[in-house]
């Protein structure tokens, strides 16, 4: 029987047919023995469908339904179809909500020759607690100066546009965030949004990720591996740091846009892919161009839609929204019931100028729900820097300058005037009053301890 | 060397957290010392079998597909798993103690030879 369903099979070039359905298909025999499996199978199981070919399909979906194959059974003698929702465990050891349609196949004479079982990834519509998940994900962005509104009115158009995306931004802005909510919004939604750190890892490794290698490429190669580019077949690859991106994977991207083909690690047969690419950095790419360290060419292949988040300190009015947003949540996720702001820690929170963007108000928020014993957050629970904000960047600029001139005029101490004179005795009268307490000194004269520390060094007052 | 392996029937169970049937061999110089040991859970548990993992004392793990969490925390208390192996279990425990076996191994008796059905 089985040879009979191979036969149909090939007939039919049923691979061909199946290899483009964005949805995990599996084709069993009369056994129940897997006979062919798409590439959308292939990436949510992990085996190849070579692999996979002559052995039981309940041991390669790793499913929970049919585990003793009495639905499969049913269906292939009553040859009635069965749709049930069930989980698999993914090669990245997911366990994944899967929606299975098993349906009968017959051959010419109308006898059951096997069975077709379509696996329908849920995911997106379930998060793990079971909620519905938010499908614009617009709406865990929050803004509502005028520079997020406009940019909430560009979003749905980027995302109804098939052209590659640049994300610009200082970072903490919410790019990542930016980049999901588009690919949630658009029409590859049911498909994977897949984020690499173009950053984070050596370039060998970074171009064995993003194109895959196959068998023997290199040691330890011991089998061939789909790249995030197959991975996100038919989604969006998010490739975040794309400043940091090696020049030579950066001609090799380059292609993939152009052709929409690569070859991977070691590989002699050129792959084809269908996948949206938006790309993020922080960096200034037009300057990285101007200096020979990003490709003109991709530059402008990237740049065909541009987004700019702007920085927290431009968006008027959303730091106290946000503000009061991260109350509420993190009141939620550590059990506690702060109720508001005094008015003090608000003055202070909405005149610092958050270099580290909305990432950086979440962590002295944080920090502020872990401190504070009251019902308000006061001034006092707040981190120490947020009291000097131009005071670490100044500093160091301040001492750079200031370094050579000093050796060269007075030495530390010495008596001649100047602000080095006042500052010295600031730091003795703190110390004296706290009773030589650093920290309490440090605090005293809004700074941080290490810079007490490294001033204490300076002035020889150590 | 103590190796459980996850069993179904006489296959490595494809899922962890649906196993009901654990065999525990313990094995020195690539030798099995006597006869493995069969268990039988009361019912299928991934918790309840990562703590019959930690009271045993294994140190090797032989299983199907795992779920990270599990994964994670094996790994933590020193444990190594050899995942996603599909194929008859006994072959499977030849190759872990021969060295040879890896995560995601298929088995060269897995399509040999058809579990039967339960």
């Amino acid at each position: 029987m089985k040879s009979t369903t191979t036969a149909f099979i090939d007939k039919l070039k049923i691979s061909e047919i199946i290899s483009g359905v964005p949805h995990g298909i599996a084709i069993l025999d009369r056994d129940l023995c897997v006979v062919e499996m798409n590439r959308s199978l292939e990436l949510l199981t992990g085996l190849t469908a070579s692999e996979a070919r002559g052995i039981r399909a309940d041991f390669i979906l790793r499913c929970n339904i049919g585990k003793s194959s009495k639905q499969f059974r049913e269906v292939l003698e009553t040859g009635n179809s069965l749709s049930v929702t069930g989980d698999i465990i993914t090669q990245h050891h997911q366990k994944s909500p899967i929606h299975f349609t098993v349906s009968s196949l017959r051959d010419d004479s109308g006898k059951s020759a096997g069975l077709c079982i379509f696996l329908e990834d849920i995911s997106v519509l379930q998060s793990v607690d079971g909620k519905e998940s938010n499908l614009d994900g617009v709406k865990d962005i929050l803004g509502r100066s005028p520079k997020m509104l406009e940019m909430f009115e560009l979003m749905p158009v980027l995302a109804h546009t098939d052209a590659s995306i640049l994300i610009t931004g200082e970072t903490g802005t919410g790019k990542d965030m930016i980049a999901e909510a588009i690919h949630r919004a658009s029409s590859r939604t049911r498909h994977s949004f897949i984020k690499i750190n173009c950053g984070a890892l050596p370039e060998a490794l970074l171009e064995s990720e993003l194109f895959g290698h196959v068998r023997g490429a290199f040691t330890g190669a011991v089998k061939d591996k789909p790249g995030l580019f197959s991975l996100a077949q038919n989604g969006t690859i998010f490739l975040t740091e794309i400043g940091d991106l090696p020049l030579s994977l950066q001609v090799k991207l380059l292609s993939v846009l152009d052709d929409k083909e690569f070859f991977p690690v070691g590989g002699v047969k050129k792959e084809k892919v269908d996948v949206r690419i938006i790309a993020a950095t922080h960096r200034p790419l037009r300057e990285l161009v101007r200096r020979g360290e990003f490709r003109e060419d991709l530059f402008y292949r990237l740049n065909v839609l541009r987004l700019h988040l702007p920085a927290l300190r431009e968006r008027d009015g959303d730091i106290r929204l946000l503000l009061d947003h991260f109350l509420r949540q993190l009141n939620t996720d550590l059990g506690k019931s702060i109720k508001e702001y005094t008015s003090k820690a608000i003055e202070i929170l909405t005149s610092y100028h958050y270099p580290g963007n909305v990432r950086e108000l979440r962590n002295i928020v944080e920090y502020a729900v872990h401190i504070c014993q009251g019902k308000s957050v006061k001034k006092e629970c707040l981190p120490e820097y947020v009291f000097s904000p131009q005071e670490d960047s100044g500093t160091v600029g301040e001492e750079e300058r200031e370094q050579p001139g000093a050796g060269q005029t007075q030495s530390p101490g010495s008596a001649g005037g100047g602000w080095s004179d006042i500052e010295k005795e600031m730091i003795l009268d703190a110390l004296k009053k706290t009773g030589g307490n650093r920290t309490k000194a440090a605090k005293r004269l809004g700074w941080g301890r290490t810079t007490l520390w490294r001033k204490l060094n300076r002035y020889s007052l150590n | 060397m103590k190796i459980l392996i996850t069993v179904r029937k006489n296959w490595v169970a494809p899922r962890f957290d649906l196993t009901s049937e654990v065999v525990i061999a313990l094995c020195e110089d690539q030798h099995i010392l006597g006869s493995p040991r069969t268990i039988l859970m009361t019912r299928p548990s991934a918790e309840e079998l990562c703590a019959l993992i930690i009271k045993e004392g294994i140190n090797t793990v032989i299983c199907g597909g795992i779920e990270d969490r599990h994964l994670q925390y094996l790994a933590w208390k020193k444990i190594r798993i050899i995942d996603s192996v599909v194929g008859p279990y006994a072959e499977a425990l030849k190759a872990a103690i021969a060295g040879f076996l890896q995560s995601g191994t298929i088995l060269p008796g897995a399509k040999q030879g058809v579990p039967k059905n339960e």
